[in-house]
This record gives structure tokens, sequence and C-alpha cells, in this order.
């Protein structure tokens, strides 16, 4: 491989040094012509988002009334943020979208990863059966399922719950999948050298498999946690407690009640958004790493 | 794992001191059961379950109010065949699926392949792309229901800027189905964006070398090198693109005020306004299951085309 990889690299270097080529051109007109459509295209998806910044820095005034511009009569005022984060839900809202959030995540990828290892590595009955189930589920749109699982969370007295929020979110077969696959081309060697020396599955999996897929963990979880970060319509059906809202589900209630109030219902829009925003600067190259190496993120 | 039970024997009776317990290593039977069983659990109780009690529920006039629960065999299907509004709810979910899926696979398409083009602010053009993605629904009506405001909204007064008439976008039964496609792939595109870039950094450099000794420019390598080797990207992109738009209930149900349209309903708002609004959960569960039948047939024809082209 490095033989033959050696002289083409050379080759390489050698068609960029020289320009002459047609179409190869450092700065041609395809080039132009790809910049400025890019440059649309992003300032297309850009504004939406610039948009909702510029009105929530209004005065409800200003954001309501005739024309509408960038900057309000009255200037850039932080008068929204500062009345949702001093009166209201908000806070607690976000408070009850962190703890659900995490807890979901955790949940889900640790049962999934627990379960994948088990349809990776370990030989027990009713294994293949057990794995044909959990993945032809993937085929069940969640949605499908809304009646009889708001009927059970009545029967076991789980609506308004943290427990019936958050429960019914953490089965994910299709993460077991690409966990399972991803444990499938861990070598096997190191692991059985551990179980020579002694040590249990359970050490095996802690101390060797899980560190080994920390990349993959990574990404899982991150698509796991924007998910139930997002997620409405579970949430929407069986929180019907103000103080028990996550923020999706709050903002609809109060994007209800508020009728107008474009500044504050953009301002809202923008705090509920931020989190995941800088979770996204953060983790940008291991999110698109993960995508690669799972082949799909999100279910 | 053949290997291991006789390879073991000789080093647990020669090497390692009394006290380390031997198990009977044949099988990991109690093992295997012990990191299936948290998901087990959950899967049993949180999936199984509701499936299984879902088509009970579908063959009972069971309510929401506790009422009712009597077997009555498949009345609640042949009530939902015969029920005009449920069929158009199905027919507006498999057209709003076909109008977001194409944009949102050809545009996904476009911007990877100029983000990968090597120019400048990689970084910036990706955020730009996928920022959205991560905004929850309610955010994502709440600012689309704002610029679609048939007065102050700034769609119309753009429109009224370069002298276009404006337009009643989500008032409009006629538009506001495209109104929702259009929020929808300002949200979701990202995505599918991002499945496209990892695919583009995953075509061997090797063939773009070989493409150009060959005197190919950039055209010809894109369509005899770019887009054939994304061709397995696009299938599982359009699948998964085809169930997720198949699902869609939180942007009609948010942008349309909560309020049941017959022109932009889909087949989750019915069931949910049928469940939660009529209270008629065997009604709604039966239609849950006639859509899933839909959503799996769906799943068979993409099967039998991608099948047909791989071969």
């Amino acid at each position: 491989m490095a033989i033959a990889t050696a002289p083409r690299a050379s080759v390489r270097e050698d068609s960029i040094r020289r320009p002459g080529k047609p179409g190869e051109k450092r700065f041609g007109l395809g080039r132009i012509v790809a910049f400025a459509i890019l440059i649309l295209l992003a300032v297309t998806w850009l504004l939406p988002i610039a948009w909702a910044v510029a009105t929530s820095l209004q005065t409800e005034a200003d954001a309501g009334s005739a024309p509408v511009s960038w900057v309000g009569e009255t200037g850039v005022t932080f008068a929204a943020y500062a009345k949702l984060l001093a009166e209201g839900n908000v806070p607690l809202w976000a408070v009850n979208s962190v703890l659900s959030s995490v807890a979901i995540t955790l949940i889900t990828v640790g049962t999934s990863a627990m379960a994948a290892y088990a349809f990776s590595r370990l030989d027990f009955r009713g294994r293949k059966w057990l794995y044909a189930i959990s993945i032809a589920s993937i085929m069940v749109p969640p949605q499908v399922l809304i009646i009889p699982l708001y009927y059970q969370m009545l029967a076991f007295n789980m609506v308004d719950t943290y427990w019936g929020l958050i429960l019914p979110q953490v089965i994910a077969p299709a993460m077991v999948f690409i966990l399972k696959k991803f444990f499938d081309q861990l070598p096997v060697e190191l692991e059985e050298a551990a179980r020579v020396d002694g040590a249990t599955r359970l050490r095996v999996f802690w101390s060797i498999v899980l560190p080994l897929s920390r990349p993959i963990l990574a990404a899982v979880s991150i698509f796991v946690f924007i998910g139930a970060w997002n997620n409405f319509l579970w949430p929407f059906l069986v929180i019907n407690d103000t103080t028990l809202m996550t923020l999706p589900v709050g903002l609809q209630t109060v994007k209800s009640a508020f009728g107008v109030q474009y500044a504050e219902n953009m301002a809202m829009s923008i705090l509920a958004a931020l989190p995941l925003i800088v979770l996204f600067l953060f983790f940008q190259r291991q999110i698109i790493k993960g995508i690669a190496t799972t082949g799909f993120g999100g279910t | 794992m053949t290997t291991t039970p006789t390879q073991r024997p000789p080093i647990t009776g020669a090497a390692v001191r009394p006290p380390s317990p031997k198990r009977p290593k044949r099988r990991d039977g109690l093992a295997g059961w012990g990191f299936f069983a948290p998901f087990g659990v959950l899967f049993a109780v949180f999936m199984l379950w509701p499936i299984g009690h879902g088509i009970y529920l579908s063959f009972t006039d069971q309510s929401l109010t506790g009422s009712g629960g009597g077997f009555i065999g498949f009345a609640n299907y042949l009530e939902a065949f015969g029920e005009a509004e449920m069929w158009q709810s199905i027919g507006n979910t498999l057209w709003f699926t076909l109008l977001s899926t194409v944009p949102l696979v050809v545009i996904a398409l476009i911007m990877a392949l100029l983000v990968e083009q090597g120019l400048p602010g990689k970084w910036l053009w990706r955020l730009a792309f996928f920022m959205p993605y991560l905004l929850a629904s309610t955010v994502v009506s709440l600012i689309w229901i704002w610029l679609f405001t048939p007065q102050l909204g700034a769609i119309n007064t753009v429109l009224t800027g370069i002298g276009l008439p404006a337009q009643p976008w989500l008032q409009d039964p006629s538009l506001s189905m495209v109104s929702i496609v259009i929020a929808t792939v300002w949200w979701t595109v990202g995505f599918n964006f991002l499945l496209y870039i990892a695919a583009i950094q995953g075509i061997p450099e090797q063939h773009y070398e070989a493409a150009s000794l060959d005197g190919a420019g950039k055209w010809r390598q894109l369509f005899s090198i770019t887009l054939p080797q994304l061709a397995p990207t696009t299938v599982v992109v359009v699948i998964l693109q085809v169930l997720a738009s198949l699902k869609v209930f939180d942007q009609i149900y948010q942008m349309m005020n909560q309020v049941v349209t017959p022109s932009t309903q889909s087949a989750i708002v019915y069931i949910f306004d049928a469940g939660f609004t009529g209270y008629r959960f065997g009604y709604a569960s039966a239609v849950s299951y006639i859509f899933f039948a839909v959503v799996l047939l769906v799943s068979l024809v993409q099967f039998r085309i991608t099948a047909r082209k791989g071969a």
C-alpha cells in the first residue's frame, strides 16, 4: 500500500502546482459562480434566524407596528429577554428540558450500548430472535403509538410526571443497531486477554469496550440529545402541568396565550435554541465524523 | 467464540489460583440476558406492549374518558375506510412527503457539493445550513408564522418591495401546505446536508487524481465520479427523508394554530385529533394501524425500487 500511494501523491502535487490546465484555474468562472450561489444560499438560510434575533431585540410596540424594520424606532432593547427571565416559567422549563434530555440521553445510550454489546459479543439463548425483533421495530414510527402509550401512562399514573416524560422516549432500536455494527468491528483480542486475566464481562465492557467506542458514543449521544431536547409531540401529550413542561411545549402554550407578542415570542425562541447551537459549535467535527462512521444519526 | 471453550480449561486448570470461580463457560447465558435486560425491559414495556395493546384497542370502542372498551370487531376499521377525511389526511401526508422530499434531497446535495468545492469558510457554511436543524419545531413554527404574517411579515414586505403581490401564505388553503413545506425544507435540510458532506469526504482522492490525469474537467468529474459515488448515500437519504416526512405533525399542528384544516391535516394530526380532541381511543388506534400499513407499503415500494436499481 505504501508503495502504491507514494507515486500517486506526488502526481497530485504536480497537477496542483500546474494550474495551466483547463478548469483548474484557482479563480475560474465556475468557482466564482459556485461561491456566489453558496453565499446566496447561506444568506437565505441565516436570514430567518437573523430576523428572529432582530425582532427579539425590539420593543413590542416596534415589533408589531406597520413598517417592519431590522432596528425598532426605540432602538435595541433586551426588555423581552429580561421580562422572560424575570417572570414566567422560562427558567423552570429550561431546567426541565435539561433534566429530561440528559436523563433520556444517559438511559438511551447506556441501555442501547449494553444491549448492542450483548448482541455483538455474547452467546446466549434467544439472541437472534431478540435482535430480529429489536431491529424490526425500527420500522414502527413512535407517533403511531401515542394512543396506547398515553393509555398506558394513565394506567401507570405517569401523566404529568418526569417518569412519564422520560421513559417512553428512551427506546431507540436504531441506536442498538448502529452500536452493534460498531462493536462488531472492534478487535476481540483485547477483550479476550482481559477475560483470561479474570475480568468480568461488566469490567471488560466498562474498561475496554466503552473507552474504545468514545467517538461513536459521542455522536450517538449528541443526536439522542438533540432529539430529546426538541421533541414536541410526546411531552406535549403527557405533560399538562405548567411547572413540568419542557421549553418547546411551554413555548407552544405561551404562544397561544401571548397572541401578538412578537418580540417576546422570538426572544423565547432564541433562548430555547441557544444551548444546542453552542453545543454544535463545540462538537461540529465530532458530529460530522459521527455521521460518517454511523451512516446515519437520528431516528 | 468457538475457540474459547477449547482454550479455556487448560489455563484455568494450570495457572489460575484455586479461589477463581469456574463458570460454566459454554454459553454466556446469564451475562447475555443481563446485558440485554435493561433495554429489553424498557423495550417490552414501552414498545411491545403499546404495539399489542394498540391492536387490542383498535377493536374496541374505548374512550379517553374511560367509558366504553367493549369489543366491537372491525367496526372502527370499517368506519375509517369509509371516512373521506381520513383518506384526505393520508393523501395530504403523501403529498407533503413528495413536496418536501424532492427539495430536501436536491438542495442538500447542491449545498454539500458547493461547500466541498474547497471554498474558504467551511465551518461557517456548515453552521448556516445545519443551524435550523437544531431548533425545536415550536421555534421554527414561531419564526415562520412571524415571517409569513400577511401585513407585517418579512416575506410579504420583501415581495411588495420588489413589486410582487403579497400572498396570504398560511391563510390560503391552496398555499398553506406549500408554506409549511418551505419552512420544513429550511428547518431540516441541514441533516441531509451533513449526510452528504460525510459521504463526499469519504470518496477516495485517487478517483479524482486518475480522472484529472485522463484530462477530465470538473464537470466531467462531478458526473462520472462524485454523483455515482454518492448514489448509495442518496438512497439512504431518500429512505430516511420519506420516513421522516410521513410522520409530519409538529409544524402542521403549530403553524395552523392548532386548528385542524382539511387541506393540511396529516395522518398523525388526524390520529391526534380523533384521540385527544374526539376522545375516541379505539377509533384513533385503528387509524394508527391503517397509517402504519401505509408507511410499510411506501417503504416496501422504496426497497423494491432501490433493489432494482442496485441490480
